[in-house]
């Protein structure tokens, strides 16, 4: 499995890859916004799965997750949001804009594990 | 400020330092921020705003920052600097978002994180209480100051 973690915090970055590579998954790309995003995505195709944050500079997850779901070369990419923002509200955004999961920060290893599915 | 809305940012502390730095946070008596203001040597800062305005601090001594962080990561930080600065702001992060679950009434947008390092105090909105809740921990105390207008 090759996984997209994209947050603009480095620390997260650097905790989410620990837990990720703890699940056997070694095959990880960084990206600091969704812009940046994009560009990695667009080029280490195929990528199964995109550990997203909301809140970022230049552009965020949201923005992020509705470029590539309006891009049928994106279409079997798992997106999970992985995110501070907690209110159902914002859960249900995520969902109905083509997000596969969702987990809100902070979470645990177990939760993440889960969310991803392994 | 109402105090009520206090609780949320607690709680949310309390549930950051469990899941990501596996420690209990343990808070003290909340109090009003009064002169002389407590003097920082890091300090994560996000700003809200939406149906209330104002901001949420997370504030530390250094060696109880570096010792947090270390945890928090799974590696030694040893001296300020863009990790620490990184680690800090995403604490603050998580817990104004977390706190935002319980605040929906307000619906609160939240900012990127500021964070200052060097010795410092911080000043609250001007005419708006701010409430400084102390907290412990094994790895060192720290604070949560909340500074939050609402328009009743």
């Amino acid at each position: 499995m090759r996984m997209l973690l994209v947050d603009d915090s480095v620390t997260m970055r650097r905790i989410q890859k620990t837990q990720i590579n703890g699940l056997g998954i070694t095959d990880i790309i960084e990206a600091g916004d969704g812009q940046e995003a994009l560009g990695k995505l667009k080029s280490n195709m195929p990528i199964d799965m995109v550990l997203l944050d909301w809140n970022m500079p230049v552009m965020d997850g949201m923005a992020f997750l509705k470029t590539v779901r309006a891009d049928e070369a994106f279409k079997d990419v798992k997106v999970i949001m992985c995110t501070s923002e907690s209110e159902k509200s914002k859960v249900v955004e995520a969902l109905k804009s083509g997000a596969n999961n969702y987990i809100v920060k902070p979470f645990t290893p177990e939760a993440l594990k889960e969310k991803i599915g392994m | 400020m109402n105090v009520a809305y206090i609780n949320p940012f607690i709680n949310a502390t309390a549930a950051c330092f469990k899941n990501m730095v596996f420690v209990e946070a343990k808070q003290g008596t909340p109090q009003i921020k009064k002169e002389p203001y407590p003097r920082y040597d890091i300090s994560g800062i996000i700003g809200l705003s939406g149906g209330a305005q104002g901001s949420i601090s997370l504030c530390f001594p250094m060696q109880s920052a570096l010792d947090i962080v270390s945890k928090m990561i799974g590696a030694p930080i040893t001296e300020p600097g863009t990790d620490l600065a990184d680690a800090v702001g995403e604490i603050a992060n998580i817990i104004a978002g977390f706190a935002k679950r319980d605040l929906v009434g307000l619906n609160l947008s939240i900012s990127l994180p500021n964070v200052i390092i060097s010795s410092h105090v911080l000043s609250g909105m001007s005419g708006v209480g701010t409430i400084i809740v102390p907290f412990t921990c094994p790895l060192g105390p720290f604070a949560m100051e909340v500074s939050l207008k609402t328009a009743s």
